[in-house]
């Protein structure tokens, strides 16, 4: 018997309408676990690097995590897998809600696509019935009008959805699939649009089994209490409280200008009177006591879930204020838009039109300012309600904001390629300028794998805690941290940076928790990104093994876990170095802080390259992949000379 | 008993519909303990509380499994509630032909809610026990019933089957029972 696991997975093959239910290898989950590692795997022997994104060639894989569906709570992350167009990198965007718990129950731990469907088509999977249907009924449709009318089609209320919309239709890159309360971004929404995949509902009535189900309860159930409890996890800068820390600390426009005063008294009572009457009710994902989504009813619009800070990234792109944020995330959810992005290229195009590099020849009746800021600064509300209509469209100007800033600014050129100042790797970053360079936060910027910062740090502290009693009270209850973090904590001066082998390490400890998350499917609010505020989160690296080894059977201890970890992260390296990405691109933006130490800078990449066991030009050298038993990898490096023979 | 009363213990599950975040733990929590061996294996399927969810227009009701009809209503009901419109029989509890919650997926059997008895006893049922969000609450009492046949209730009863049947027969059958039951 498998156990956590279904041990099946659903290929389906677009282009031939063929579905199969294929049984797993359980050591590939002993190997890489389950979710974002095993779907690496599948990327890595199934689709080489002279696959474009866009070719029928390219795989979808939908995994749900090894621990969903089991007792473990606030496990219920979704990993889609695939290859981006806007970067030409491997693309993983993680959602929650309730898909792939119900996808476990169906019976399968993946849906892996290939192919493209001649047509708008939606999959129906109702345990092991599953059938490719035509959607072409559902074409242009709001991705969660159409998640309501599917569920109405099929009489199957408890059946769970997951879409796209108008963006994803019309192939623009920075689609989401939107699920529940939840969706994936980052690449993965254009991949199922241009697979004509609409939608894939999912119902399931089988049983998933845990290996020690005593022992396992016996944990897992208390836990229930002691995340309700502890304030420091689930998204406690949701409930209003970080409202403060975003508007200050981000960059407002195109990533530009910092409104350090804007915040106040009066301005969080506004703030939150307006939330509460636009607040139908907070709600969580499947099996976790957090709150973290807002079920939001603005007039006029659809009701929807707002989750993380996109309450505030439209305000923040186009000056624009909290009440306008929540209006037009009626709609671009609907067209199933990334909020961290969307609102990026808006502000990207509408500096182009200030600086005269976009004129009215590519923006017919592009609308007024609405008015200016008290500092100054123009208000564009009314031009992004007309720019996400042109990019969900792919409609005149539209039709290029859709590839991504990066690719627009060198499409549009005339100088443009100046204002894309905010991507690495061709894609996106959250709009954060500061100061001084902070060593870590250049190797994770630099070096991560999974493009955004919010998927890579989260565990060590950002700030030294400036009370030292406090300070020394945290470190005694850290035990979410192993041990050498402890010293570096204690001895880190305030407003300095860390060491540069601390940096290495905490770049190193950041990533590999989150690499077990989006193996196993436990919630990063709950783990990975919640132990860097406060110390206390209910999942670390020495817990986590006890939760994976009674569910699935799986043995592990802390060390093997991180081995674990270490393999995936390698493996998902490999697809990116195999896709020719190199030293050379792991570059934070020019201005990502005024002040730079390029020397130290280059000394940190060759520190972290020599710690990870890469070459200097962060390629995973062969003894690294061999011990990693990553040895079909280094074969494949030597047959295509990008490793030595030596 | 000897004063006619019977006394019982009232177990309550208290639903606060407000205050439900819609994460169905309670669904897993119950499927597990009624797992044999306890918690292992998962499946809402086996639930005997459903969280009955129409999210975009903010409805969330948990409901546990009550007894078991062979035949749906001749009518059904819909509540509205401060303008909130719930779903059709959204609010009752049976395991009823009309609906598929409240069946064993493999058997088709109905399930019923026993409020987690087990030896020994547990404080609160499972669901209520992770319900840290506060919508399910437990409490129990004991009661005191009369246990005194309300003679005039049974009259009636009587009195229809001798219209209908006459009272020969209904002698005749009572008489037929009567040796059949143990005493």
């Amino acid at each position: 018997m498998r156990y956590a696991e279904t041990g099946y997975n659903l290929e389906v093959d677009l282009s031939r309408g063929m579905v199969e239910k294929v049984m797993t290898d359980p050591k590939l989950t002993e190997r890489h676990l389950g979710g974002q590692g095993t779907a690496a795997k599948i990327l890595w022997d199934r689709v080489p690097p002279e696959v474009d994104p866009l070719s029928p060639d390219n795989l979808l894989i939908f995994s749900s995590g090894l621990l969903l569906a089991t007792p473990v709570p606030g496990a219920n992350r979704t990993s889609v897998d695939t290859f981006s167009p806007q970067t030409g990198l491997y693309s993983h965007s993680l959602f929650g809600g309730f898909f792939g718990p119900e996808l476990k129950y169906a019976g399968y731990d993946k849906i892996i696509f290939r192919g493209k469907a001649p047509g708008l088509i939606y999959l129906w999977i109702h345990n092991d019935m599953v059938e490719i249907r035509d959607a072409s009924h559902l074409q242009g449709m709001g991705a969660q009008k159409t998640a309501l009318v599917l569920k109405e089609e099929l009489k199957e209320p408890h059946a769970q959805v997951a879409a796209i919309g108008l963006a994803g239709e019309n192939r623009v890159y920075m689609a989401s699939i939107e699920h529940a309360n939840s969706s994936a971004s980052r690449g993965v929404g254009v991949i199922m649009g241009d697979k004509r995949i609409k939608a894939i509902v999912v119902r399931g009535t089988r049983d998933v089994n845990v290996a020690r189900p005593a022992e396992l309860a016996e944990i897992a159930i208390p836990l229930y209490r002691e995340m309700y409890d502890n304030k420091d996890c689930g998204d406690s800068m949701a409930h209003g409280e970080g409202d403060e820390f975003h508007v200050d600390n981000f960059a407002w426009g195109n990533a530009r200008s910092r409104r350090k005063k804007f915040f106040s008294k009066e301005l969080e009572q506004e703030w939150l009177a307006l939330e509460k009457r636009l607040r139908q009710r907070w709600t969580g994902c499947h099996n976790c006591p957090k709150d973290c989504h807002q079920a939001i009813h603005y007039p006029g619009r659809m009701p929807y879930f707002q989750k993380c800070y996109s309450k505030l990234t439209y305000a923040m792109g186009s000056f624009g204020d909290l009440s306008f944020d929540y209006d037009i995330i009626g709609i671009t959810q609907e067209y199933g838009l990334d909020a961290y992005s969307t609102p990026q290229a808006i502000a990207f195009a509408i500096e182009l039109y200030e600086a005269g590099i976009l004129t009215d020849e590519d923006l017919p009746d592009f609308p007024a300012p609405d008015g200016e800021t008290p500092e100054g600064f123009k208000i564009h509300e009314s031009r992004f309600f007309y720019l996400v209509e042109k990019i969900a469209r792919r409609e005149g100007i539209g039709d290029i904001l859709a590839n991504g800033i990066s690719m627009a600014a060198r499409q549009i050129g005339r100088g443009a390629e100046e204002y894309d100042h905010n991507t690495i790797k061709k894609f996106e970053q959250v709009p954060i300028k500061l100061n001084y360079v902070n060593y870590p936060y250049f190797l994770m910027y630099a070096t991560g794998e999974k493009m955004n910062i919010t998927q890579i740090e989260g565990s060590f502290p950002q700030m030294a805690i400036a009370d030292m009693k406090e300070r020394e009270k945290f470190v005694k209850n850290w035990d979410a941290a192993p041990e050498r973090f402890k010293k570096w904590l204690l001895e880190w001066e305030p407003r300095t940076n860390l060491p540069l082998d601390a940096a290495v390490h905490v770049c190193d400890w950041n990533e590999t928790m989150h690499y077990i998350d989006d193996s196993i499917g436990t919630c990063a609010f709950l783990s990975s990104f919640r132990g860097q505020f406060g110390g206390r989160p209910p999942y670390h690296i020495h817990n986590l093994p006890v939760f994976i080894t009674r569910a699935s059977g799986v043995e592990l201890d802390t060390d093997t876990l991180w081995e674990v970890a270490r393999r995936n992260r390698n493996l998902i390296r490999a697809l990116n170095i195999r896709r020719g990405m190199r030293r050379a691109d792991e570059r934070p933006p020019a201005d990502h802080w005024k002040r730079r130490e390029p020397e130290t800078e280059q000394k940190l990449l060759d520190m972290y390259y020599e710690f990870k066991g890469w070459s200097n030009d962060g390629i995973p050298t062969r003894e690294t992949l061999d011990r990693l038993e990553l040895d079909y990898v280094s074969e494949d490096f030597i047959a295509r000379g990008i490793l030595s023979d030596e | 008993m000897k004063d006619g009363t019977k006394s019982r213990i009232i177990k309550r599950i208290t639903v606060n519909l407000e205050k439900c975040i819609g994460c169905r733990a309670c669904e897993m929590a119950c499927s597990g303990f009624h797992a044999v061996p306890k918690f292992s294996s998962t499946n809402p399927a086996r639930s005997r509380i459903r969280v009955v969810v129409e999210d975009r227009k903010d409805i969330y009701i948990p409901i546990r499994a009550a007894g078991y009809t062979p035949s749906e209503c001749e009518s059904r009901n819909t509540y509205s509630i401060k303008d909130k419109n719930y779903p059709e029989c959204g609010l009752c509890n049976a395991s009823c032909p009309s609906r598929e919650l409240f069946r064993e997926p493999d058997s088709g059997l109905p399930l019923k809610c026993d409020m987690c008895e087990s030896v020994p006893p547990l404080d609160e049922p499972m669901c209520v026990q992770v319900c840290r969000c506060g919508v399910l609450t437990y409490d129990e009492w004991e009661e005191r019933r009369d246990d005194q046949v309300n003679r005039e209730q049974m009259e009636i009863g009587l009195q229809s089957l001798v219209n209908r049947y006459g009272v020969e027969k209904v002698m005749e059958r009572i008489e037929q029972f009567s040796r059949n039951v143990k005493r």
